[in-house]
């Protein structure tokens, strides 16, 4: 069975007032892939997260989710797509004056009518799923920075959504959380085929769970890569993209080049 | 007997038995969309016919995730309670896994806090409110800290933050207060006429009008404002700043929080709330002057000279201390609240409530004492 496109980026142009930030990028995802969105600090990850989210708007070209122009659509198409995605902010977003359990519910009662016991099971088991069990209970200025993310991410899944979409889930985390993060996110991937759109830099992470990936850059404005991680990290024609997943820097090359003549 | 109807994406299908064996053929999707439809369904099915068991089949569902394994678990529930039996047919392996999972045998809902009883509450309430007066105390103690270091310093004050403190508190305010100076001296004026024109004595409403403005009104009207303006900015700046870990930040950079945000508010708002209630005292004269000529036949000359034979310099001078110690209480306060916010955006906004009702209160009870003062003074 060949796999629809379920997110498509064609020819878009983003920035802030003026300044381009992303120009003429276009990629599509694939229904039930995991698709990563890499690249330097700045370069534009979040801003692009921000289009496909219908957050910005952008100043040239389409997002299209699951058919629909996301940027350019009536209301009540926009508030369909909306409920198709579930968003993890990078600094969690979670209700401040709002208990765990209350933030998970929220979406949950709003777009549901389980009776209460049902929504609090369902609390409940979304909470476990993220590590979070016995913390129903807890405000958010009450938890650590990793269990803010834990929990946001709890209430972006709260719903099941065809599309998940996150800015950089691992930050903050422990490496054994870390790589919990990533099991639950291949496991919602296999159980319930859930799209997943991810921004991250851990390089653990990304060959762990990336079935592709495009990495952005800030000097062309565009992707100067695209495809599988394991393949790209040793051949990619941009030493770049090399360097990026063997985690070497830029000008490795030369310091070793020195390193061995000093030594000589 | 056998019945097909449409639940969103989801079908199913009846089959029943003489002896009250109902099997149920669902197909398509079961998930959050339509969870509630076929608990509502399926659970007046059980209530209506009460069957002795009831099986669902899952050989057709495309799709199901924990919100379709929880209906599952509640039609269980549901049929145990009815003395039934309840069983599954055909489950896919992932689903059977979702039932298991330790999450779903323990169906138990958390347990919500309660809201602790009124004694707790009111001893919580003590508490609180003697931790609030030590905290008080030792804010207080910590600004007169700054005042002494930044005399000492003064290269330490940051000048550039105070003027611009001294635009937004005082330049800023300007119009709106000089606009409820005017219209508030036009009042006084005006009701002071009305009895006064009784006695012929419409000359004395300039008396009545720079005397109670210039002692009483200006000062706490000007406070007032100031206080709804500027001090509740205050306690929201600093409010916001102290969520999200930037007062945390100035500490460890080895700013002091007080000195670095604190003083300048304050200084600003001490010198140009009493400039502020000047222009308060000039502006209400002007709204009596404005009845005086129109409505009571009075000319502009006779009623300035009667506004300067009663207004003493110790009046004014009276009205602008006050307002001083009004500027230092409002800033204060507004601070104080904004240092004391904790957790997230809610408290910002208490805290800023809480600012504006704080220093309206004290600017009364201040002000009863400086009447008090003055009343045995002279
Ligand atoms: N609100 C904004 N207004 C103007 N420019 C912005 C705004 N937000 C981001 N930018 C600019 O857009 C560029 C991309 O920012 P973005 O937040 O998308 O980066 P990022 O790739 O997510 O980086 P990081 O990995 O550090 O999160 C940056 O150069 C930044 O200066
Ligand atoms: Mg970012």
């Amino acid at each position: 069975m060949k796999k629809r496109n379920i997110v498509q980026v064609k020819d878009l142009i983003a920035g802030y007032d003026g300044e381009i930030i992303l120009d003429h990028i276009s990629f599509d995802v694939l229904e039930g892939e995991i698709f990563i969105i890499l690249g330097g600090s700045g370069c534009g990850k979040s801003t692009l997260l921000k289009h496909l989210i219908g957050l910005m708007k952008p100043l040239s070209g389409q997002v299209i989710i699951d058919g629909n122009d996301i940027s350019n659509c009536d209301e009540i198409t926009f508030k369909n797509i909306l409920r198709k995605i579930g968003v993890l902010y990078q600094s969690s977003a979670l209700f401040g004056s709002m208990t765990l359990a209350e933030n998970v519910s929220l979406p949950i009662q709003e777009y549901t009518d389980l009776p209460k016991k049902l929504v609090d099971t369902l609390v409940k088991i979304k909470l476990n799923l993220v590590n979070l069990n016995g913390y129903e209970n807890h405000l958010p200025s009450e938890i650590s920075g990793g269990m803010k993310k834990r929990a946001g991410l709890a209430r972006a899944m709260a719903l099941n959504p065809k599309i998940l979409f996150f800015d950089e889930p691992s930050a903050g985390l422990d490496p054994v959380t870390s790589v919990e993060l990533d099991n639950l996110i291949l496991s919602l991937n296999k159980n319930l085929g859930t799209t997943m759109v991810i921004v991250t830099h851990e390089l653990p992470s990304i060959f762990n769970v990336a079935h592709r990936i495009i990495m952005l850059d800030r000097q062309t404005k565009g992707i100067i890569a695209e495809g599988d991680p394991n393949y790209l990290k040793d051949h990619s024609k941009n030493r770049f993209v090399r360097n990026f997943f063997n985690r070497q820097s830029q000008n490795y090359e030369r310091i070793s080049e020195s390193l061995k003549k000093n030594r000589n | 007997m056998k019945s097909i109807e449409d639940i969103q994406s989801c079908q199913y299908e009846i089959a029943e038995t003489e002896d009250g064996d109902i099997t149920i053929y669902v197909q398509g999707r079961m998930d959050s969309s339509n969870a509630s439809r076929i608990i509502e369904i399926f659970g007046s099915l059980i209530k209506d016919r009460q069957p002795l068991s009831m099986a669902v089949d899952l050989k057709k569902v495309t799709y199901i995730d924990d919100f379709g394994a929880l209906v599952l678990v509640e039609l269980k529930d549901m049929m145990t309670r009815a003395n039934g039996l309840f069983d599954l047919q055909n489950a896919r392996e992932e689903v059977l896994f979702m039932l298991d999972s330790e999450t779903l045998a323990d169906t138990t809902s958390f347990i919500k806090i309660r809201p602790p009883n009124m004694f707790i509450r009111f001893g919580d309430a003590i508490i609180q409110y003697a931790a609030d007066v030590k905290y008080l105390i030792s804010f207080v103690g910590s600004v007169c800290i700054a005042f002494v270091y930044s005399f000492l310093h003064p290269k330490s004050l940051r000048m550039e933050e105070t003027f611009l403190y001294m635009q937004k508190t005082g330049v800023d305010a300007l119009p709106v207060v000089a606009m409820i100076s005017f219209l508030l001296g036009l009042i006084v004026a005006f009701m002071s006429s009305v009895q006064l024109q009784l006695f012929g004595a419409n000359i004395y409403v300039a008396s009545l009008v720079s005397l109670a403005m210039s002692r009483e009104l200006g000062p706490i009207m000007t406070a007032i404002i100031v206080a709804g303006r500027s001090g509740s900015s205050f306690a929201a700046e600093i409010g916001t700043m102290k969520i999200s870990e930037e007062v945390d930040a100035l500490f460890t950079m080895g700013f002091d929080p007080t000195r670095y945000l604190v003083l300048p508010k304050i200084l600003a708002s001490v010198i140009v709330v009493p400039i502020l209630t000047l222009f308060s005292d000039v502006f209400a004269i002007f709204g009596g002057l404005v009845v005086g000529v129109f409505m009571l036949d009075l000319t502009a000359n006779a009623y300035i000279s009667e506004t300067i034979k009663t207004l003493t310099v110790f009046d004014v001078f009276w009205g602008v201390f006050k307002s001083a110690v009004f500027a230092l209480l409002i800033s204060w306060i507004g601070c104080l609240r904004g240092f004391q916010v904790k957790g997230g955006a809610a408290s910002v906004g208490h805290a800023t409530t809480s600012a504006v009702v704080s220093s309206i209160f004290l600017i009364i009870v201040s002000d009863a004492i400086f009447t008090v003062i003055i009343r045995y003074l002279r």
